[in-house]
Order: structure tokens, then C-alpha cells, then sequence
């Protein structure tokens, strides 16, 4: 963020196309009601922790309402529901329940967002197939909207609550949340590791195994040409070899006698900061190429119920603070879609389409999703996902991902709206057919249309 | 609102009738281009650029009529540009007239030239630039040319101009820091286009769909300077090193 005349520039966590509004820090529900109040066609949307993508969280011209002062949380009570303000992150409530024995229902793969944001991008995490995406466990939420603070839940204006779960933020300010948290009695997870040499196989070990453990992901290696000549040389698939990691929280008594302690402990806080300046092209294809193979080549055949770390498991990147200065000054994007699951083709067809045009890509992530939740703008659909982080220099990748874009929509899926900051508008209305569910809770909630973001505006949703 | 590519899904263009910009809004609307105010002196010649623009791709094409010798009109065009469009995503200025060697010693012509290719950018970017900035993002792409680093014997007037728009053009991104507005100088080589026919080949050529190509690249990279061809950056750097008395010497 830098100063400018009159307001901030803001950019999502992809670190481009930043643009400049004025932001506010509202202390409560009411001050948020009055910017609401005050809005005009310029608009007003609501910004956490910044770590969507794109421009979500941006607003040219108009009010970000940043929601740091909104922080705060109630004592996990004995049914496991606990209060949370919006702009809390998921860093402080877990260090504030976990000595309690409570865990996040759903994590995605960083602590450091809001419940809000959590709520508004309908957050997944390894559980999906299971547990279903964040919105899932939220049992009540406060919004304040336009046309005033609105308390909703499944039973009462359900219509509300399922249009701010997934909305990107555009039916107004979640003020606070009412969750209901997993209980866990070790801060360690029992985990099985499997490597393989190409995509098929991986795919086909997670569609027959994956609903015996509650968390699964795979990391997808999309390296291209560079190692797939070394890896036909020794008569093995080149493009899509990954690493499985599946597992359950330990009980007490799957741990060895020594670490049996008394409560589970808090995260560490990160070590390690990327700073400020970071020399051009350091994440290019060869280093890009050498991190996936060294990851791979860590990583077991096969192992059985190893004891990890939870905060490890979960929020690998964590550790390190700023992580996406490492690409540089262009910024990166990450592109995640969710296909049907009899269209896994599609993911084939993504990492070969990737690696074909040489595309750099850090390990990308394949996971299965279980029932979407009724949300007209939620992500999740049942089948696959496929997230990859690339670099904005890489040379063609503006149409190789209008491309994907195309074989997503045909195939009945859709993209990641919290990652995206490149969709074009056409597509988007194939992807998500409930759109104009969306629009009307808007209308009746905010008449004048003041709610709206920069992604709003370049995906034609006003 | 542009994408994280920089590409524009609105677009104003000030000499919308120029060859160059004509690439430049095609290559644009093939990918997000949608709304295009083209603006321009010759209602023909806008009509036939709209047209173009029409069936590459944009949906709405709106034009609006400017004369480049009238500098007290610069601001007022500029307004209507933005009045018709919206929200601008990208400015791209490529108004100038070139100089021909029998012009250069005629007052006149040579007013002409510097008020179309200097005077009236500069007010209208001024203005550009204060909308954008008020819309908290935005674009300006300011086309400028090689003969601007080193200004040539041979259209030394034009080159003038150039040079001034160029050094105007950098300091005015420059001052937009933390705006969200962003502007880039593409420097360009000599095109075959309506404004160079009948010129002999020149070094360091190009042609309007590689100055398109570069642009949509250019928009991708946010580089304050664009070289067109990119190997024209070194041969320029170069350039000034050679002393001017033999500079003077080189035929153009």
C-alpha cells in the first residue's frame, strides 16, 4: 500500500493492477452503516487481510472499508459455536481456541485471511470432500448492507446468508459470525504419503481412497519439457507426476508416550520474511523446475501414518511472512478451477496445456470436492480442482488461460473468483448460471448498487 | 476495468483515424477491448476506423471529433471522450503530424507541426490525466518515435516535438505515482503508414501490427518505455554516443 492523493493503492496478493481508493477503518457495525450511508455510485466494498488474487478487495475511485479494527472473538462455548467479528483472522482465533482443543472446520492454505473474507470468497480447505467449504459451518452471520444490519442464518433470510457465502463481498460488510468449531484432541495429524509417477495414476488413487480419510490433497508437478526429456529417457511419464498427502487429526493415543502433552499449542509465529526488494526473475522456469524436482524427490513412495505437525500439514507457506514479493515487481496470478467429476479430462488437458506452452508453474494443487453449498456465487462443485500459481510475465499465458477458460465453462465448471483478475465477462455467466439469483438479493439490499469492487465492475456484475 | 494483464475493456483513442492505432484497437478488441471512443479530425476517416473496430470485436464504438491545431479545444475533446465512455480504461494518444524536409524552414508548417505533435498532446494528456485520477486507475499510452532520443536532420521539427512529448510524457507518469494511473511511452520506428508514404525506407522500420503486438506487451510488463522494434533500444543508446558531426552527416 502506498499513499497517494486522497487514498490508498491496493492490489490483491497477485501483486498487479493496482488501483486507488480512499480506505476507511471503521471501529463497528455502526460506523460501517454510515459509510454505507455516505456511498455513491463510485462504490464501497470490504477488504480483510488482502490476500485475494485479484481485485476483489479494490475499489478505483470509491471506499474500501478495511476491517482490521474489527477484530475479536467470544470464548468457544461447550456445544463448540464461538462469536468471531469479521475482521478477525483465522491466525488469532485458532491461537485463541486451540489450547481449548477447538480447530478450524474448514482451513484454506493460510491462516492469515478474516472470517469475513473466509465467509465471502466460501473458503475450502483439504476437507471438502468430506466437510464441505467455510460457509458450511458458519450457523449465523451479521451484514451490515445498505439498507441496514441484518442478522441471517439458514432459517431466517436464508436467501441473504447463501448470496454473501461465496459473494465476493458484494451484498455488503459481514460484520461478525457465529462458527461452529471441530474438536481436536492433538496439535499433531497422522498422515499417509504416496508418490506418482504421472496424473492418471494419482487421480485414480484419490477417486478410489479419499473418502476414508477426512483431509486429502495432491501436488501436481506442471513442469514442462526441461525434465519430461530426462524422464522418457528412463521410459516414464514426464508432465503431472505428484505427491498424495491424506490424513485425520491424532488422537492421544496415536501419539508415542513422549508427546503426549496435556494441550494442544498454538502456531509458531513466521521465521522468515521476504523482503521488500526482491531482484527481478527469480521464480523462472529453471528455478521453478529445480524447486518441484527437489520437492518431489523429497517426498516417500509410500508411507504410513506418519505423526506431522499440524500447522505444518495445513499452512505450509505460513512460515514465511510475504511470500508473494518473491515474484517480483510483475506480480502473479493463481488460477483454480472446479470441473464435474466425470470431466477429469480437463484437468489432463490443463497441466499438458501448461507444460506444452512452458509455462512455469510452482506445484499446482488437485483436490476433489464434495456438494457444493446452495450459494449462487460459491466456488465449490462436486469433482476436481486444480489451482496453480504462475507468473504474469510468462509469455502467452494471457490466452493459454482465455483457452482453459473455455474447456472449464464447456465442461460445466468454473474458476475461482477469490484467485481471479482475468476472467472475461462472457465466460463467467456460463460458469456460474445463478447469477442473476445474486442480483436480485443485491437490488432488495442495496437499491442504489453502492456495493462494488473492481472485480465487480471488469466481470459486469453491477 | 483492466485486467491483470493491463488489458483495457474500454479504451479512448485521440488520432483514432491514425493506421497505427487502427492495429492497436483491433490486436486490443480481439482480446478484452469492448467500449473504444475514437477520436479524431476527418469524419470519414473515423467512421470507416469505427467500422473496424466494430468487426474486430467492440461492441460499443462511439467517436468524437477534435482538430490538433486548436489547442483551447484539447480539454474540451478530452472531457467528451470521457463523458461517452464511462470509466476509461486505456488512453492511447498517436496525434501528430510529421515534418517533410521542404516544410522545415516555413514558419507556418512548421506551427502546424509543433502544435499538433506537441502542444495539443500535452493539454489533452494533462486533462487525461486528471480523469483518470479521479477514477483512481487508468492507462495513457502515449506513442512516441526513435527520432525523439536523437533527433535526425532530416525532420528535425518533427523530431523535436517527439522529444518533447516524450520527456512531458515521462515526467507526467512520474508525477502520477500512487494515483493509480500509469503511463508508457512506446518509441517507435518508422511504420508504413498514410502519415510516411511516399518516404523512403528508414532504418529501424516496423510495421503497425508489430507497434500493436508491442503495445498489448507493453501493457502486460507496466516498462514506463516501449521500444519498437525492442532491439532499437540498444541501437539508440548507442546513437548517443556518435559525435554530432558526423550525426549531421548520416542521409535520411
Amino acid at each position: 500500500m502506498r499513499e497517494g492523493s486522497g487514498g490508498q493503492l491496493l492490489s490483491g496478493w497477485g501483486r498487479a493492477g493496482a488501483t486507488r481508493a480512499v480506505v476507511q477503518t471503521p471501529r463497528d457495525a455502526e460506523g460501517i452503516l454510515d459509510l454505507l450511508s455516505e456511498a455513491d455510485g463510485r462504490g464501497i466494498v470490504a477488504r480483510g487481510l488482502g490476500r485475494s488474487y485479484g481485485d476483489a478487495a479494490q475499489c478505483a475511485g470509491g471506499t474500501v472499508v478495511d476491517t482490521v479494527r474489527l477484530a475479536g472473538t467470544s470464548a468457544v462455548d461447550a456445544s463448540g459455536e464461538v462469536e468471531v467479528r469479521a475482521g478477525t483472522s483465522l491466525d488469532t482465533l485458532v491461537r485463541r481456541s486451540v489450547p481449548d482443543g477447538w480447530f478450524l472446520p474448514v482451513t484454506p492454505g493460510t491462516r492469515q485471511v478474516t472470517v469475513g473474507g473466509a465467509i465471502a470468497s466460501d473458503v475450502h480447505g483439504k476437507n471438502h470432500h468430506v466437510d464441505g467449504g467455510f460457509s458450511r459451518h458458519v450457523a449465523a452471520m451479521t451484514i451490515a448492507t445498505p439498507t441496514g444490519l441484518r442478522r441471517v442464518s439458514r432459517a431466517e433470510d436464508g436467501e441473504l446468508f447463501w448470496a454473501t457465502a461465496g459473494g465476493m463481498g458484494l451484498t455488503g460488510v459481514v460484520t461478525s459470525a457465529r462458527l461452529r468449531m471441530l474438536e481436536v484432541d492433538t496439535d499433531r495429524m497422522l498422515v499417509d504419503t504416496d508418490r506418482f509417477v504421472d496424473l492418471d495414476s494419482v487421480m485414480a488413487a484419490m477417486e478410489e481412497g479419499d473418502d476414508r480419510y477426512r483431509y486429502s490433497v495432491a501436488w501436481v508437478d506442471c513442469s514442462g519439457p526441461i525434465r519430461a526429456k530426462a524422464s522418457r529417457a528412463r521410459g516414464r511419464p514426464g508432465v503431472g507426476r505428484a505427491v498424495l498427502t491424506r490424513g485425520d487429526h491424532a488422537r492421544v493415543r496415536d501419539l508415542p508416550p513422549r508427546r503426549r502433552r496435556s494441550a494442544p499449542s498454538p502456531p509458531d509465529r513466521p521465521r522468515l520474511r521476504v523482503p521488500r526488494c526482491v531482484p527481478r526473475g527469480i521464480l523462472n522456469r529453471a528455478s521453478i523446475a529445480a524447486f518441484n524436482e527437489a520437492w518431489y524427490r523429497r517426498a516417500p513412495r509410500h508411507r504410513e501414518a506418519e505423526v506431522q505437525p499440524m500447522w505444518r500439514f495445513f499452512h505450509p507457506l505460513d512460515g514465511v511472512a510475504e511470500w508473494n514479493r518473491l515474484y517480483g515487481r510483475a506480480g502473479f496470478l493463481q488460477y483454480q478451477f472446479a470441473v464435474p467429476p466425470s470431466r477429469g479430462d480437463v484437468v489432463m488437458a490443463a497441466v499438458r496445456e501448461l507444460s506444452a506452452q512452458r509455462i512455469p508453474s510452482f506445484l499446482a494443487v488437485l483436490k476433489r470436492f464434495g456438494p457444493s453449498s446452495p450459494g449462487p456465487l460459491s466456488f465449490p462443485i462436486p469433482g476436481w480442482t486444480l489451482a496453480l500459481d504462475v507468473p504474469l510475465g510468462a509469455e502467452g499465458l494471457s490466452a493459454c488461460l482465455d483457452r482453459l477458460d473455455v474447456m472449464v465453462a464447456e465442461s460445466k465448471g468454473r474458476v475461482y473468483l477469490a484467485k481471479d483478475s482475468r476472467l472475461r465477462p462472457d465466460v463467467l455467466a456460463a460458469m456460474y448460471p445463478r447469477l442473476a439469483e445474486l442480483s436480485s438479493v443485491r437490488r432488495r439490499v442495496d437499491p442504489g448498487g453502492v456495493v462494488r469492487s473492481d472485480l465487480s465492475r471488469r466481470l459486469g456484475l453491477d | 476495468m483492466l485486467d491483470a494483464f493491463g488489458q483495457p475493456q474500454s479504451a479512448v483513442v485521440l488520432g483514432g483515424t491514425s493506421d497505427l492505432a487502427g492495429a492497436v484497437v483491433r490486436a486490443l478488441a480481439h482480446r478484452r477491448l469492448r467500449t473504444v471512443v475514437l477520436a479524431g479530425r476527418d469524419e470519414e476517416r473515423l467512421r470507416s476506423a469505427a467500422s473496424s473496430a466494430a468487426a474486430a470485436g467492440a461492441e460499443h464504438v462511439r467517436t468524437v471529433r477534435f482538430d490538433a491545431l486548436d489547442v483551447n479545444d484539447a480539454a474540451r475533446a478530452v472531457d467528451e471522450c470521457f463523458d461517452v465512455a464511462g470509466p476509461v480504461d486505456l488512453l492511447l494518444l498517436a496525434v501528430g503530424v510529421l515534418s517533410h524536409r521542404e516544410d522545415e524552414l516555413d514558419p507556418s508548417r512548421t506551427a502546424e507541426v509543433v502544435t499538433a505533435t506537441y502542444s495539443w498532446p500535452v493539454v489533452a494528456l494533462t486533462r487525461a490525466a486528471a480523469r483518470m485520477s479521479e477514477q483512481g486507475y487508468g492507462r495513457i499510452v502515449v506513442l512516441s518515435s526513435l527520432v525523439a532520443v536523437r533527433v535526425p536532420r532530416h525532420n528535425f521539427v518533427y523530431g523535436s516535438a517527439k522529444a518533447g512529448l516524450d520527456a512531458f510524457s515521462i515526467g507526467l507518469g512520474d508525477s502520477l505515482l500512487g494515483t493509480g494511473v500509469i503511463v508508457q511511452v512506446v518509441r517507435l520506428g518508422r511504420a508504413p503508414t498514410k502519415m510516411t508514404e511516399g518516404l523512403p525506407d528508414a532504418p529501424m522500420s516496423t510495421t503497425p501490427d508489430a507497434v500493436a503486438d508491442a503495445v498489448i506487451a507493453g501493457l502486460g510488463s507496466r516498462a514506463q518505455v516501449v521500444w519498437v522494434p525492442a532491439a532499437a533500444r540498444w541501437a539508440l543508446a548507442l546513437a548517443r554516443f556518435v559525435p554530432q558531426s558526423l550525426w549531421r552527416r548520416i542521409p535520411g
